[in-house]
């Protein structure tokens, strides 16, 4: 009997280790002065230099823009690839009386929505989604999304001209997923030079680093001088990209830690106005009904160029004169083509 | 497009990727395979590859030699081993369960010592591809085999040498003699639990140099998770492979050989969905086990506990 519950201890104590919720704030805050308490749920970390960390590193900017932990609180769940898991966590942030939960996925939708209508005091965003449930009568959920064909585009541009080998190789998580960054990316690419050929290849999943990093080696090996490649898999891709000194251009955050030497430009989200504005909106008393999109325009997109490599003066400004032609509407970075899908 | 796929280039190019997608399954099928010869599952091996390629990389990431490297994830290895076993031998928990337990285990605490120690993700220099003199110049088969980091060859070497410990060493025959009936080998005064501590260990060892040779090898990077379940599909390679280290190394070369297979399939823009390239690893991987469905080699008492009677 004592081995039995012996077991069973040790069994739970491993489980218990494995599992986990962080919190940056455990003690119960007081009514007076309290802080803004914002929970958000991720689909993989906040350290996945892709989709997760562009928000959480936007929620801190707002963090130390409002003046601390004191303004602004900061609970997450991360790793919730688990819809009944992220749900669970969404609810319970919910009760726990958080002023803004955060769904930091397409996939959490029905979840949102669901919750969404059992805690009216609450107000909740989800993204990538332009669905703020107004026509069902919901009032308290934000939508957002970011409008990565523009990047995409711009990113496609500077690969045609680092290319030497006309020869791109793409590599997506999900046929479907990463679609608008990659027909804004195509697209860019066939402005610039039409007889370019672009790879395409997906990994079938958004967390297979080594697949990704083994499609790097295959588009190299198919002649690819220059990479792009979108979720938290292309940390292997940058590691291949950077062991061959071939171009990479990231996409969704900052990747020059990974490929000093490699990582030329990188598209980033950032959420800081969208967050700060449903803020605002939240504390004047509106919980919801606004779609954001990040843009150019409205510097929710950034290009950012690896300030310690030296790129062509031609590139920059051919990506800047982009940027502004995608702003004054001169350009439209979708794919105009037959689509397969 | 598709005559593309059979030149000589491309197909030379398949192979080499293959021969360098099986090593971290080569790693830690051959050390599963230790643990299940002597009768015990470990289902924990994704979480040990974690804690390996965690530590690999942060030895590497402080400055240290590779070798340095591999070895903290050996040590590691060889703890989360002996962990498994004070739990599944010693205390006799059901296997199945307690390697679940590992694997969440490995996989938090990695992730917890990442975001202490590391905090977010950065690159290394792993080990550099390295081409054997000579053998590395014979056209086609030179890149294909003898062109890649010293891992991928250490993992390769791992086949003999696994297989000549388990045929061909006393070691080998205790640890046979303990998975296919281990009241008997107790019998003749062999030490099952110490013979199961010591396949769990090798076992742990090896799974942890598969997560290196991923952080510190085919990467150089360390990602929460980064090994997505590899872990996993290490264990079935085993059954796969009959528990034979032969059959080990065909399963882990056509799992690569079709996952390099479907990469090229699609950089080279044949018209075939991305998602039915995807997936054709996996149909590969129950065809052949629908058709090999052979079990002669397994081990009698895997995943029973063992409890000298009175």
């Amino acid at each position: 009997m004592l081995r039995r519950i012996r077991i069973s201890l040790l069994i739970f104590l491993l489980l218990l280790a494995g599992c986990g919720r962080s919190n940056q704030d455990d003690e119960e805050v007081d009514a007076e002065g309290a802080p803004f308490r914002v929970a958000i749920v991720m689909p993989s970390s906040t350290t996945d230099i892709a989709w997760s960390q562009s928000m959480f590193d936007s929620l801190t900017a707002v963090q130390a823009e409002m003046g601390g932990e004191d303004a602004l609180k900061i609970a997450y769940s991360e790793g919730m690839f688990r819809v009944t898991d992220a749900s669970a966590a969404i609810r319970d942030y919910a009760a726990e009386g958080y002023d803004l939960v955060i769904a930091h996925g397409a996939q959490y939708g029905n979840s949102v929505f669901e919750v969404a209508t059992d805690f009216t005091d609450t107000s909740f965003a989800w993204g990538t989604s332009s669905d703020t449930g107004a026509d069902r009568g919901i009032n308290n959920v934000f939508a957002y999304g970011a409008v990565a064909n523009e990047g995409g585009y711009v990113n496609g541009v500077v690969a045609a001209m680092l290319s030497e080998n006309d020869v791109i190789g793409v590599i997506g998580p999900v046929a479907g997923d990463a679609k608008l960054y990659i027909d804004g990316f195509v697209r860019g690419v066939t402005v610039v030079k039409p007889d370019a050929q672009v790879n395409i290849s997906y990994t079938g999943s958004f967390s297979d680093t080594t697949l990704a990093a083994e499609a790097a080696h295959v588009h190299i090996q198919a002649g690819a001088d220059v990479l792009t490649g979108s979720a938290q898999q292309v940390v292997g891709a940058i590691g291949v990209a950077n062991e061959n000194g071939v171009a990479w251009l990231g996409t969704q955050s900052d990747q020059i830690s990974l490929g000093p030497d490699v990582v030329v430009t990188n598209q980033i989200y950032n959420w800081a106005n969208v967050i700060a504005d449903m803020i605002a909106k939240i504390e004047a008393g509106e919980l919801g009904g606004t779609a954001y999109r990040l843009t150019f325009e409205n510097d929710g997109l950034r290009l950012e160029f690896n300030e310690s490599i030296e790129i062509d003066d031609a590139v920059k400004e051919a990506a800047r004169a982009a940027i502004e032609d995608i702003k004054s509407g001169a350009v439209d970075p979708v794919l105009i083509e037959e689509d397969d899908e | 497009m598709i005559d593309e796929l059979f030149t000589i280039s491309t197909l030379i190019g398949i192979l080499h990727s293959c021969v360098r997608l099986a090593t971290p399954y080569l790693f830690a099928s051959l050390g599963e395979t230790f643990g299940q010869r002597s009768g015990v599952l470990n289902l924990g091996v994704d979480g040990i590859m974690l804690m390996g390629a965690f530590f690999g990389f942060y030895v590497v990431f402080e400055g240290h030699n590779l070798w340095v490297g591999v070895l903290a994830a050996i040590a590691i290895g060889v703890m989360m081993g002996l962990l498994k076993a004070f739990v599944s031998v010693t205390m006799q928990s059901l296997q199945g369960i307690s390697g679940i337990g590992l694997y969440l285990f490995g996989l938090g605490l990695s992730s917890l010592l990442f975001k202490t120690l590391i905090g977010s993700v950065e690159g290394v220099s792993g080990f550099r591809q390295l081409p054997i003199p000579l053998l590395a110049d014979i056209p086609g088969i030179g890149h294909i085999l003898f062109n890649h980091n010293a891992l991928v060859y250490l993992a390769y070497l791992m086949v003999p040498a696994s297989w000549f410990v388990i045929n061909r060493t006393t070691l080998g025959l205790k640890i046979r003699a303990v998975g296919h009936n281990p009241e008997a080998a107790d019998t003749l005064g062999v030490s099952v639990n110490g013979v199961r501590y010591t396949t769990l260990m090798i076992g742990g060892a090896l799974a942890a140099v598969a997560g290196a040779s991923l952080s510190i090898g085919l990467q150089n990077v360390f990602q929460e998770n980064m090994t997505n379940g590899l872990g996993f599909i290490a264990v079935a390679l085993v059954y796969f492979g009959s528990w034979r280290t032969v059959g080990v190394l065909g399963g882990a070369l056509l799992f690569s050989l079709v996952n390099a297979l479907q990469l090229w399939v699609q950089a080279l823009d044949i018209p075939v969905p991305s998602e039915v390239a995807v997936m054709m690893p996996y149909i590969m991987t129950i065809v052949v086990l629908a058709f090999t469905a052979r079990q002669i080699q397994r081990p009698a008492a895997l995943a029973r506990s063992y409890e000298r009677g009175e």
